[in-house]
Order: C-alpha cells, then structure tokens, then sequence
C-alpha cells in the first residue's frame, strides 16, 4: 500500500499532526464488492480493536477479552477473521452496504472509494466544538467490472481471493510496524481515544466515508460522508 | 541478555509472556489446519485466563505437544519454535507444507515497557497470527481436508529445517516485537510447488489448491462445526479429476456425443470448500505423473487440447478406427469425454507407441470403456469404441487394404501407374488383396500400350495431330475440383467425381485407331502397280492353270 502522509483535516488543529495514510486497490465483480469490502475493513478493526477496558481505582484498568470467527465469503474464493462482536459487524455491514449502492446508483464506470479513519478527538474549551484528529486513514479505492460469462466469474471467484491475501498480507505490514497509536487513555479520556458504545469490545474511534467517482475520474458528483457514530460534530 | 537492565519481576514477566506466546501461537496455526472454523465470544469482563486478551482456545493434547517440544526452553537465538504444517495421503504419501518460525534475534529495546508495551504487541501479532493464517495456499487445503488427505502438525524446537518446502518456497512475515532480550519474529514458509509427490515437477502456477485425490482417513480431531468438508457429492459444479468407477462409466457415455473431438476440456470446478469425491486407488498412482497436459492449480481446470494427434482433424475422412492407433502415438495423454465435467481416463499402464500397447490402450479400464474421440457422428458411441478396440492390433494393414488400386482389363495403361488415392472399382476394401498377381496377369497388363500421363490426357486425339502419338487435347479446359452433389463414399476414399473423370475418356482399343487404319490402307494402294506387274508377267502360267480346269 501506497504510503502518504496528510495534514489534520481539522482547520483549528494547532501543530500538524501526521496522519498514516494507506491505500489498497482492487478490482471487483458488482456481487463481490460488499465481501472485499468487509473482508478489508474487519481485518484493520481486528487490528485496531481491544476488549472493553474497566477502570479500577488509581488509574488501572483491565481489559476485555476479544473473540474471533471465521467468516466464509459466497462470491469469493477467500476466508477471513473478524472480531466477534455483532454490533461491529452491522456497523460495518451498513456502511459498506451503502457504499454498494451508491456504486449501483451513480451510473458511472463503476469506481469508488470506501475510506476508514482512526481519530483522536480533543477537546476544546467552550465555545469551540471539539476537533477530530485522524492519526490512521486506510483507503480502499474499488473498481467494479462487469463479466460476460460464467468461465468467467469462476476465474474471478479465485483471482480476487488470492488478491484479498495479499491485501490482509499488507495489512498486516502496516500493523507491524509498530508506529503511532493514542496513548492509553485516564478514564476520563477513555471516550477520545476509544469507541466505548459497544458491549462487547472496543474498538479506536473510527469513521467511514465513501466516494464515488464519476465517469472524468476527477471530480467527484457525490461527496456523502457518513458518520457512524454519532459522537462529533465538525 | 541484560539482565542489569531489566528488573527481575519484568524479567519474569517478560519470560512468562514469551512462553505463553509460543504456546498460544501454537494453538492459532493448529487450529486453523484443522479444518474447521473457528468461533470464540468477546467478553467484556476478563476472566483472567485469556492471554493477551484474546480468546483463544487451548486445546490439550496440542499445548502437551508445545511443551513437550519446549521442554521448559525458551525461544532463542539460534533456538527457533517451529510448527511443521504437512499433508499426509491415505497412501502414506506426505509433503511439508508451511513452516512456521518464532524466532528471536539479538536486536534489543531496552526503552520498551514489558508489562504494557509488550504484552500489547503481543497480542496484536497474534491477530496478525490469526489473519495470516488464513491466507496461506495451506489454508484452503485444511479446509478440505478429511477424505483423501490430512493436515498434520508437529511442533520441534532448535534449527529452522526449510528443505522439505521444495524448490521456491515463499516467505511471509507476520511481524515482530522488540523486548529487552531481544527481537520476536514469527514468519511462515510455505511451499509453493503444490506437486503430488516432492519429486515430480510441474509447471508452477500461484497455488491456491492443490489437487490431491485418494481416499481417505481420519480426522485427527472430530469436527463439531457445521461445515461438513467431507462432501462427497458428485455435484454438477463438483467434477473431480478422478473418481470412482461408477461416476466415470456414467460421465463417459452421457458427455461423448456432444463434444467436438478437437477440444477436451475437463472442468475441475472448485466448488466452494468441497472436497473431490474419493476415487478408486490403484489407478492413481501413476496417471498424475509425467503426463504431458498443462496442469493448472491455480485455476482448477484442466485444459486439454490433443491437437498434436491430429485426432478430430476435421478432414480426417477415414474410418474412426484409426483412432486407437493414433492415440497410442501418445500414450501418456488423457483422453476422455469432452463435456464439462467430464472425466479423464488414464490406461492403467502408460503405454509407449508400440503396436502390443495399441491393444493395451484399447482395452476397457476399470470397466470403464475407453473411448476415443473421433470425428464421426457419435450416435452409436458404444460401436465406435467396440470397433476401435476390436481392430487395434491391425491399423496398418487396414491401411494397406484401403489403398489398393485395381486396374480394369483393357486398359491403356501399365500397372506401374497405379496412384495409391485411385480406386477403379467400387467396394475394392472388400476385394481380395492380390497386387502381386494382377501384375503378371496379362489380361490386366497391355504391355505394349503407349505411355499416357493421366486418365485426363486419352487416346481420343481425333483433331489431328497425326504426327504425335500423344496429345494434349484437353489441355484449353481447366481442371477443376469437381464434387458432385451427394456423392461422398465414406467407405471409399474415392467419390463419383473421380469415378466419372477418369471414365470420361476411356483409352481406345488399339486396333481401332484410326492412325493405323490409314496406314494401311495407304500402303496398300501403293503396292498395287507393283504387284499387277508381277502377275502380268505371270500371265501365261495363269492361262495354261484356267485351261487344265476346263
């Protein structure tokens, strides 16, 4: 994956931050695009998600346990592992079932970008909102291809599962390097580093977007950012 | 190590992390061979047996191995963990498949927090333990483990053994930690030449499967989830490479008829996550190897084009039972029926061209009837096949039967002329072979006949050219391929038009040449002052002869 660095898109951020920034790329059928893109984004989360931490007195906590399972794709020769957590998955079952339509609808070429962003929120005194600070960004930059037959599909099936391995493949690189994460958080801070809405674990705040390119591959008709949690306002 | 620099209850710590690490990634690779999946809950409130806060289940007898292999060591440098994932047949047959390494290396941080930074970092390489592990070519291949092969395990403790991956394995990183006694690593090694057997070479494609066919064993561990590898449903997207008798007497008979004999095409569909039924054994240890089709793993078809045979060709116009003989010009080729799905037939011997393995190639496999793909209408494919095997042993004298060419009585031509694609008289594949003897028999052999080059060039030279003996009388016309509608002989190799060409211009008989007609009688007419006066000087011996008569 491609390696940049961005500065924070907060207008108010003082010093700039460098935000991680990764790119993934594949090439999909239409009935595959959710799968991949699950597949993708549940293999980051799974990275970036811990048990739910319960704070004890003189600023020690302890941590939740995290499940996993194995999840099968039906369109795809490929298998992954996701966190156990029902909550996450449907989270991340509307957004990328969202994005699948938006991909239907726009008429284009079928081009698209599903974005994940890791966020740090800082507080800011009144009347000043509070800032979202990304620190990690993974984008999937999707292109939907259309099939004549069912040879092949069938050849599809394998060639877009041996690229989602290489793709968890370089997901874990990223991972394993060790760089930038939110330091532990006091409890009071717990909720500007962490996503503590689910029961069951608890991920680092994050956001997905998704954009649509059009036909020009330049500018984008529909910009939609999506929150999913309800937890800022910019 | 330092131990100066680490305080000895981080040193405890540090060592208890490290133990436990190796045992529970022990557990990850076992337990993603095992060919089920995986399923463990997220708990919100710790229970303070899960390592690194992760679910990850123990399974006994496999941390009993860990240890066992440990035996109370630690990784080191130079003291690798290695977890040895292999394939094992019901033949006994075995191949190493992946390598699992957790080694440590010299390079320290000693700035690292134990307690919180490495226990962290721990636990996340072992998500990325839990995520590698399935992307690996021998994942998909556990997955289907059960019938015809297992997936095996075993945990050994010192030197990195690689060479049992064979040629070009490749390596993937899963990550590392930092500790203050030294780097963690943990990589696979995974063989990438998915060969039946170690030795054999195949064309190397980007494995995702194998295909491995035999029957097969137990499970080392029973399986409670729902998925069911085991399939042995013969399904309409599930044709496997070989399988048992029954389903290959079946495919052979329904998919013949309908395929064009240039192209055999055997679909192996990867269905998803189903094993190939099991097959029948004996036939199977030879036919993979050394068998010269492109073998494609990664694709899971085989794609078979058997045009060097020049079976199929389609102006091979000659009887099908050619097709035996031809075939056995490559003996170690699959033929089969070439419908999707359809299933390739190995001789149970490879044969090697000789006449004697002609008749072996012909012979019913299995009780599975061979059958060769021909150029014919298939409609009586079991006749075909019969005939085929019935004439095997003899192809080349048919050869010679078909290509006699009889010549006719009174024909203007020597014998020494015969072409071996004329036939002059019809239905002469049944007619007795007896060349030798029409050559002396002189009813058939005019040896006096002048010399004429083709049928075309007859003897009806009535325009005149007295002069020559030969004429080219025809040659203003063009020859054209002349194919009467209706007339293809498909037990002759000659039709109506070749008939009728060469009996357009029948030669003539000599005596009625007009050429030596004139001759005659223009010497005649010279002759005759000569010879009246001969007799008139003989005049007085006629009166004297008329005299005595009266």
């Amino acid at each position: 994956p491609r390696r940049t660095c961005c500065r924070a898109r907060s207008p108010r951020a003082a010093p700039a931050m460098n935000c991680r920034a990764e790119v993934l790329e594949v090439s999909v059928e239409g009935r595959q695009v959710e799968e991949a893109m699950l597949a993708v984004l549940h293999t980051v989360l799974l990275h970036r998600s811990t048990g739910k931490f319960h704070y004890k007195k003189e600023g020690t906590y302890s941590i939740g346990t995290v499940g996993t399972q194995d999840v099968d794709c039906d369109f795809i020769d490929f298998a992954y592992v996701r966190v156990s957590s029902e909550e996450l998955d449907r989270a991340l079952r509307k957004a990328v079932g969202e994005f699948k339509d938006a991909l239907r609808n726009s008429g284009s070429d079928g081009m698209g970008q599903i974005s994940l962003e890791f966020y740090q929120k800082k507080k800011s005194r009144w009347p000043f909102s509070d800032e979202c600070i990304p620190w990690e960004l993974w984008t999937i930059k999707v292109n939907v291809v259309n099939l004549a037959n069912e040879q092949e599909r069938q050849i599809c099936r394998e060639k877009v599962g041996e690229k989602l391995c290489e793709k968890i493949i370089n997901i874990v690189e990223v991972m394993n390097r060790h760089e930038y994460l939110p330091k532990m958080p006091t409890q009071s801070e717990v909720d500007n580093v962490f996503d503590t809405s689910l029961k069951d674990v608890q991920p680092y705040l994050y956001k997905i977007s998704y954009q649509i390119t059009d036909s020009l591959g330049t500018s984008v008709t529909t910009t939609m950012r999506r929150l999913i949690k309800d937890t800022l306002a910019l | 190590a330092m131990d100066t620099d680490l305080s000895s209850q981080d040193r405890k710590d540090l060592d208890k992390f490290i133990k436990f690490f190796a045992l529970k990634t022990v557990q990850v690779i076992v337990q993603a061979r095992l060919g089920e999946k995986i399923c463990t809950r997220s708990s919100s409130s710790p229970t303070g047996s899960d390592w690194f806060n992760l679910a990850i289940k123990d399974i006994p007898e496999v941390t009993h191995e860990a240890k066992k292999a440990l035996a109370g060591q630690l990784p080191a440098v130079g003291r690798s963990m290695c977890v040895e994932i292999s394939l094992k047949t019901s033949e006994g047959d075995s191949m190493e498949l992946e390598i699992w390494c957790l080694e440590m290396n010299e390079k320290c941080d000693k700035e690292i927090k134990v307690s919180y930074t490495v226990y962290n970092r721990l636990s996340l390489l072992l998500k990325s333990l839990l995520a590698i592990t399935r992307v690996t070519p021998a994942y998909r291949l556990s997955r289907k483990q059960g019938h015809e092969y297992v997936i095996l395990y075993r945990i050994y403790f010192g030197e990195v053994q690689l060479s049992g991956l064979g040629e070009g394995f490749q390596t993937v990183r899963v990550g590392t930690v930092g500790t203050p006694v030294g780097t963690i690593t943990l990589s696979c090694a995974y063989r990438i030449n998915l060969a039946f057997m170690s030795t054999r070479q195949f064309e190397r494609t980007p494995p995702i499967m194998g295909i491995i066919i035999d029957h097969f064993v137990d499970r080392p561990y029973p399986s409670s989830s729902p998925m069911h590898p085991c399939n042995y449903r013969a399904g309409e997207d599930n044709g496997a490479v070989y399988p048992s008798v029954e389903d290959s007497q079946e495919v052979c008979t329904t998919s013949f008829s309908t395929s064009p004999p240039s192209q055999c095409v055997f679909t192996v569909t990867k269905a998803h996550f189903q094993t190939p039924p099991p097959v029948v054994t004996d036939t199977l240890k030879v036919p993979v190897m050394g068998l010269a089709f492109s073998y494609q793993l990664s694709s899971s078809r085989l794609s078979y084009q058997p045009a060097a045979l020049g079976v199929g060709s389609a102006d091979m116009g000659y009887p099908v039972l050619f097709a035996g003989g031809l075939n056995a010009a490559h003996p170690h080729q699959l033929i089969g029926p070439g419908k999707e799905g359809g299933v390739p037939l190995i001789p149970s011997q490879p044969a090697h061209g000789t006449q004697a393995d002609q008749e072996r190639m012909c012979t019913p496999l299995d009780g599975v009837h061979y059958s060769a793909a021909t150029p014919s209408s298939s409609e009586d494919t079991e006749t075909v096949s019969n005939s085929s095997e019935g004439k095997c042993g003899s192809p080349h004298d048919l050869l010679e039967t078909i290509f006699i060419r009889k010549v006719g009585a009174f024909v203007n031509k020597p014998i020494n002329q015969v072409t071996m694609a004329n036939l002059d008289i019809p239905f002469a594949m049944f007619a007795p072979k007896n060349v030798e003897l029409e050559d002396n028999d002189p009813m058939v052999n005019s040896p006096d006949s002048p010399e004429t080059e083709s049928p075309l060039q007859g003897s009806l030279h009535s325009e005149g050219s007295s002069g020559s003996s030969t004429g080219n009388t025809h040659d203003d016309f063009v020859m054209i391929d002349f194919k009467p509608a209706f007339s293809k002989d498909d037990i002759l190799p000659m039709d109506l038009g070749t008939f009728y060409r060469e009996f357009q211009n029948p030669p003539q008989l000599s005596s009625l040449s007009i050429d030596i007609g004139a001759q005659s009688m223009a010497e005649d007419l010279d002759s005759l002052p000569e010879k009246l006066a001969v007799h008139e000087k003989n005049v007085k011996e006629f009166d004297a002869f008329v005299e005595t008569l009266q």
